[in-house]
């Protein structure tokens, strides 16, 4: 048990140490998930808010389908890309395979159905009035979305906040398409697992406090920004 | 005269349940026309598909002589040139002043022109200093005039109306009426409302349309509607509490004696003798005394009290004279005559204040 309360305390000392290595990875790991959540979330606010309000055929099988999704694990993500951009695979040629875009491709995949997911069910919580208020008042197809996305702003922000969650806490797909190389794809948790399987218990403990500790921080920003 | 909005024969249904069915419906420039009837009848369906939010089953929607295609930027184009304030008001969680704005905004005004629109009609629906606040913040009456306000800075030419003071106050109701009636008539504004309060109706409208059961089954001005309602579903929905069955014995010259359960009415009409027909008596054209006093009213009926039910200012005297009577008179004269039950009293009304209609027609 004493490893917890080490690690803890060598998490605070790496904090406050500003130490450089700790800073790379966890600077890292804030690059690719955020820039993972940010493209996600562009397409998945906009896609969403269509297959919210307009009908068609196999809606419900396919807000069915999407919710399935939220269970997949990275570690399948990861093998399937892996297939994917490695040199004889389809999209070989990028060249992209144990770098960080291949990361962010493959955290985006993971979270997309999360807030495809979540953004429709946010927006089914706002009273179909609204909508209908506004398309009476002029809005067009666009603005009557972004209206009724606002309406449901703090539902909205939940969403966002678990897809960068999910991203930033996997471990499968980035060690897969990432290759966890030092000073290029190491993340956090990439890292985590590998001091743990060098039995350095302690800084494995202490990565994995400072990852939280980066959350938090994320959650206060984002929280202050739609107070606004 | 073309008429701007015209509904031809408009059917529409949700899951299987018809609402409208085959209603023909034209209103010119200027009008103001209120859709009466029961909830459930099908107003606020007719209204949504009017706005254009709907594309009716069946049937077509042609607005300035245009038919409106079912699907296409057009109908957003002429959705713009109306304003709908639907029942259940939704005031945007903004504040008051960007609530008002929106619609102008999404159709690319220009920020100061907006600002001075805003001002001005906060002003006019008296929220002069409210402009900063959440609506969400609002009392109902308050929300009702942002929702007013939201669609009156529009200058829309067509203002659609549905249960606008439901859930209102008196005081509120009122100011709601009067901002209508008022910036509808500045602007020439079209005026389209469902109501299922009559007197609202019969306050705003130039016309009035009877909707039951997804049918529009009289228009016309008030007087037409609440004198000569045509059909029993009609004349009950409006008021006319009395409504007899009888026998047309005799006829002359546009005058007739009906004879109800052995009773003769005189009544104005132009049926001839033998026809079953429907003698119609609002409660008010009802007097009620002691004594058989014949005045100009032509019908003295002897009847015998059986209840009397106090309505704020007014009692409802229930009476039988061989049938079912209802009267409405001041509670002042109820309590002057000492109205019981088991009183002998005399029902007077006038032969022009009973209305004959044909039995079997319209439903």
């Amino acid at each position: 048990m004493t490893e917890i309360w080490d690690g803890l305390t060598r998490a605070v000392q790496l904090i406050i140490s500003f130490d450089p290595e700790v800073l790379e990875i966890a600077g890292r790991s804030l690059r690719i998930s955020g820039t993972a959540c940010l493209l996600a979330s562009l397409i998945c606010l906009p896609l969403g808010s269509l297959i919210h309000f307009r009908h068609f055929r196999g809606k419900r099988v396919l807000i069915n389908i999407i919710q399935t999704l939220f269970s997949v694990p990275a570690v399948v993500i990861g093998l399937l890309l892996l297939v994917v951009f490695s040199r004889a695979g389809p999209l070989g040629e990028l060249g992209i395979l144990f770098t960080p875009a291949a990361m962010v491709v493959g955290q985006m995949i993971l979270i997309i159905p999360l807030l495809l997911g979540l953004t429709i069910s946010a927006l089914s919580g706002v009273s179909k009035e609204t909508a209908d208020t506004a398309i009476s008042l002029g809005a067009s197809e666009f603005q009557t979305i972004w209206l009724v996305l606002r309406e449901a702003k703090y539902a909205v922000l939940a969403a966002v906040i678990m897809g960068f969650g999910r991203a930033i806490s996997e471990v499968g797909c980035a060690l897969m398409v990432g290759g966890n190389i030092k000073g290029a794809t190491r993340i956090i948790t990439t890292a985590i697992a590998l001091e743990a399987g060098k039995g350095e218990l302690e800084l494995a403990i202490a990565l994995g406090a400072i990852l939280l500790f980066l959350a938090l921080i994320i959650n206060i920003v984002l929280n202050r920004l739609q107070e606004r | 005269m073309k008429p701007l909005i015209e509904a031809a024969s408009i059917s529409h249904g949700y899951g299987g349940r018809k609402v409208l069915q085959g209603l023909d419906l034209s209103i010119d420039k200027g009008e103001a026309f209120a859709l009466i009837g029961p909830t459930g009848a099908g107003k606020t369906t007719l209204l949504r598909i009017i706005d254009l939010l709907e594309v009716p089953d069946a049937g077509e929607v042609y607005f300035d002589g245009r038919r409106i295609p079912r699907s296409g930027k057009e109908r957003l184009d002429i959705r713009r040139r109306m304003s709908f304030i639907h029942q259940k008001t939704r005031v945007f969680d903004l504040s008051v002043y960007d609530n008002v704005a929106c619609g102008l905004r999404w159709r690319g005004w220009e920020r100061n022109k907006i600002a001075e629109k805003v001002d001005h009609i906060l002003e006019m629906v008296g929220l002069t200093g409210y402009a900063k606040r959440n609506a969400r913040t609002l009392s109902g009456g308050e929300a009702q005039r942002v929702a007013l306000a939201r669609a009156l800075v529009l200058e829309p030419e067509v203002l659609l109306l549905d249960e606008p003071t439901a859930n209102l106050d008196p005081v509120s109701t009122a100011k709601i009426e009067q901002l209508v009636s008022c910036l509808a008539r500045e602007h020439n504004t079209t005026l389209i409302m469902a109501t299922h309060d009559m007197s609202q109706g019969q306050q705003l409208a130039d016309r009035i349309g009877v909707l039951l059961d997804g049918r529009l089954i009289q228009a016309g001005n008030a007087a037409n509607i609440f004198r000569s309602p045509q059909g029993k579903e009609v004349a009950r929905f409006v008021g006319m509490e009395n409504i007899l069955e009888g026998v047309v014995m005799t006829g002359n010259e546009g005058t007739v004696m009906v004879n109800v359960s052995g009773n003769a009415i005189q009544a104005v009409s132009d049926y001839s003798v033998g026809k079953e027909v429907y003698a119609c008596v609002r409660p008010e054209d009802i007097t009620v005394s002691l004594s058989n006093t014949r005045s100009s009213a032509r019908n003295s009926l002897q009847a015998e009290v059986t209840r009397v039910t106090t309505l704020g200012p007014l009692s409802r005297v229930e009476m039988n004279c061989g049938f079912r009577l209802v009267a409405l008179v001041t509670r002042m004269s109820a309590e002057e005559l000492d109205l019981q039950v088991g009183k002998e009293v005399y029902a007077t009304f006038k032969a022009t204040g009973v209305h004959v209609m044909e039995r079997g027609i319209s439903q």
